[in-house]
């Protein structure tokens, strides 16, 4: 990456002020001083600990030294493959839905509803965080026990029909399967996909739906070749915001899950505080980080937009 | 390092064709490749320098775990305990009646911090600042048994000064006297009591009875609507006690022979999940028929549930306890010494029992709670009968290599 620092022209400059010019050119560090020292902490650091790990053997009593034993990683990944499998196909999964779901309402909250509502909603969107991520987690076994309206319905309606011969559930019940994981999963990142998808179709001009008009364009059209464009920024933000937290999650598959359901996040959580195996819960991190950022790589290169919001 | 060192001893040809391929060859250090080579080495010393040290430290020097012991002059000790573990007054949440009368008898103030959720997410909270021989700002903390044994293995806890602990030497119950990983109890007592036993919700078994672990992994009529415990210890040795082993001295293939009994149960989608505390309310809905339960929860669920039954199986049941412990480097030893003696007078314990609903250690507590809490008195889930004690059995002590095996294979069958 290169940085390149705006230099003042130095004809600009007059001469008298030319001793203050080091002290303005440091300017830019400075303001990136707190955020440097943030990622340097928070981030590097511990990467960089995390990665020492990762290469160490030993145990507890015993303690772990860098034997450089890279075999941890492939040894993992073999182990949690299956993990990984579920994690990115429930987080791809989540995404989809939370982007079918979030859409339409960040459509609406943008053009449709009056200044006042537009608020109102937004509040609503936001209001589930007031609680914590656990009984949210956990208000989801009511919504979905097994006798409960929902399941009932879902199977008056022979919805569970279909999602077992697609093999989200089994049985006739919906808690324990794949699909209360991926419910749990989409409910929980939904606001991550709607406010950036609301901040970039908000500042999209309405006069261009009146133009895309005068120029004999259906409403699907202006949607299809004017909206939708113009918001992809907010659709990748948002797709992304979603994903990577989704695929590292393991609160839903422990809480919503049966022992089929264990994404990745689990076995880390497992490894690390269980079997104080520090060095594979470090290894599959990382994988798991490998894996998101090429995804994400391979996705920004396909969308193709450089910017984000 | 110079290059002659590095070919001291070569034959000349060879000396001369190393010579040639560094400098003018392929291998020709350049800048570049010096520089890449000196962020490489020096990553690598990063690295390499982040070794974690070994945990255990001078274990069974009492002293060297000690800090300067600031009770006399500093009238207070920080007690770190699971939620809803304490009488609790139902007003006023931040009145504790046994941790206010403890202050009255001895002007020790207690700063009482409900942070302990979880064994293992405790001690990856607290191992930071043990393994590097710091104070962890805690007087004493409350844990289960095989975690109080890795602490104190670990040489991570204090050993107590037995001339403050008279009361308690005296009266805990002799079951809870010796365990096999602080035998004559040097470092620890215990807080409470658990026990696991099998519960189930009779609507949602239609009324059919549930009795045994047997009948959780094969009757046919729970499919799918079985839990068991994620707390390893637990589950396994409930499964051990129905297939007719000690878990206080099984073998390593006892263990796997429980495991793949549990095995056998995931695969056939008998068993829906393995569970912290949070099976109560499915239990309570009815999407859970049956599982196996912590007695200290079914109280509670019991009041709430009247269909919620419970059952010592005829086999055998689980118990274990949760223990006071004062870890390294605390600072009011003392003070979290005479807090522990204080709960061993049996007119506090029932107090305590009366209000967590947890089995108490403490000899003469249940004629004092007969007099305090009759219903308390009379239920077997916090004072269990003489014949219901005969069954209760504990889960060794496990080797720190045994341990961390064990837990691999837990975990593999919970699925994670």
């Amino acid at each position: 990456m290169t940085t390149t620092t705006p230099a003042a022209p130095p004809q600009v400059i007059p001469l008298a002020k030319a001793a203050s010019k080091p002290k303005r050119k440091l300017t830019p560090y400075w303001l990136l001083l707190p955020g440097i020292a943030w990622l340097v902490v928070f981030f590097a650091v511990p990467m960089v600990y995390q990665a020492s790990t990762s290469l160490q053997t030993g145990s507890l009593e015993a303690g772990f030294k860098v034997t450089w034993h890279v075999s941890t990683y492939w040894d993992a990944l073999v182990e949690y493959k299956w993990h990984f499998v579920r994690s990115f196909s429930y987080a791809a999964i989540a995404t989809v839905l939370c982007l079918v779901i979030g859409y339409p309402l960040a459509y609406t909250i943008a053009f449709k509803a009056s200044k006042r509502w537009r608020n109102v909603i937004l509040i609503l969107v936001i209001a589930p965080f007031f609680t914590s991520f656990l009984i949210r987690t956990l208000a989801w076994k009511t919504i979905l026990s097994d006798g409960g309206p929902v399941v009932g319905a879902l199977n008056t309606l022979h919805v569970l029909d279909v999602t077992n011969a697609l093999g989200l559930t089994s049985g006739d019940r919906v808690l324990a399967t794949p699909l209360a994981v991926v419910c749990g999963l989409t409910y929980n990142f939904l606001p991550f996909m709607i406010l950036p998808l609301y901040t970039s179709l908000e500042r999209i001009d309405p006069r261009l739906h009146e133009a895309a008009g005068d120029l004999y364009a259906r409403p699907f059209t202006t949607f299809r070749k004017v909206t939708f464009p113009i918001s992809l920024p907010g659709v990748v933000a948002g797709t992304l915001l979603t994903f990577i937290p989704a695929s590292g999650d393991y609160i839903n598959a422990q809480l919503l899950g049966s022992p089929s359901e264990q994404m990745v996040g689990n076995g880390i959580q497992k490894q690390f505080l269980n079997v104080l195996d520090y060095p594979t819960a470090a290894a599959l991190s990382f994988i798991l980080m490998a894996l998101i950022l090429v995804m994400v790589t391979v996705y920004m290169r396909k969308a193709g937009t450089e910017e984000l919001v | 390092m110079a290059f002659n060192e590095l070919t001291d001893g070569l034959p000349e040809p060879v000396r001369r064709a190393w010579e040639r391929s560094l400098t003018s060859g392929r291998a020709a250090i350049g800048r570049r490749t010096l520089l890449r080579a000196a962020a490489l080495t020096a990553g690598a010393g990063t690295l390499a320098a982040c070794g974690i040290p070994a945990a255990r430290t001078a274990n069974g020097d009492s002293t060297a775990n000690a800090a300067k012991d600031l009770s006399d002059s500093e009238k207070e000790v920080n007690f770190s305990n699971w939620p809803l573990y304490v009488d609790t007054d139902e007003k006023d949440k931040q009145k504790h009646g046994t941790l206010d009368a403890f202050t009255a008898a001895t002007g020790i103030k207690v700063r009482y911090n409900e942070d302990v959720n979880d064994n293992v997410e405790f001690f990856g909270k607290i191992k930071p600042q043990l393994a590097a021989g710091q104070d962890t700002g805690r007087d004493l903390m409350v844990l289960t048994d095989w975690m109080a044994a890795r602490l104190i293995r670990l040489g991570w806890v204090q050993k107590l000064n037995l001339a403050n602990v008279t009361t308690a030497i005296t009266n805990v119950e002799p079951r809870f006297r010796a365990p096999d990983w602080d035998p004559g109890r040097l470092y620890s007592y215990p807080w409470a009591g658990i026990q696991v036993v099998v519960a189930y919700n009779k609507k949602a078994t239609k009324g059919k009875e549930v009795t045994s672990v047997s009948q959780l992994l094969d009757d046919p009529d729970l499919k799918g609507r079985v839990t068991f415990l994620s707390e390893m210890r637990d589950s396994i040795g409930m499964v051990l006690l129905d297939m007719g082993k000690d878990p206080a001295k099984f073998t390593a293939d006892d263990y796997e022979a429980a495991v793949a009994r549990l095995q056998k149960g995931v695969d056939s989608k008998q068993i829906r999940r393995f569970t912290g505390n949070d099976y109560g309310q499915e239990l309570s809905s009815g999407d859970i028929a049956a599982c196996v339960a912590w007695g200290g929860d079914l109280i509670q669920l019991r009041v709430d549930n009247p269909d919620i039954e419970f059952v010592v199986p005829e086999k055998g049941y689980i118990a274990s306890t949760d223990n006071l412990l004062v870890p390294a480097k605390a600072q009011h030893k003392t003070n979290a010494e005479k807090l522990i003696d204080f709960y061993y007078q049996p007119k506090i314990a029932a107090q305590l029992v009366a209000g967590i609903g947890y089995v108490s250690a403490v000899t003469g507590m249940k004629d004092e709670l007969a007099t305090l809490a009759p219903d308390s008195a009379a239920n077997p889930l916090v004072v269990p009968t003489p014949e219901m004690a005969t069954k209760a059995h504990v889960f060794r002590t496990l080797t720190e290599s045994e341990e961390s095996d064990f837990e691999q294979k837990f975990s593999k069958l919970i699925g994670a």
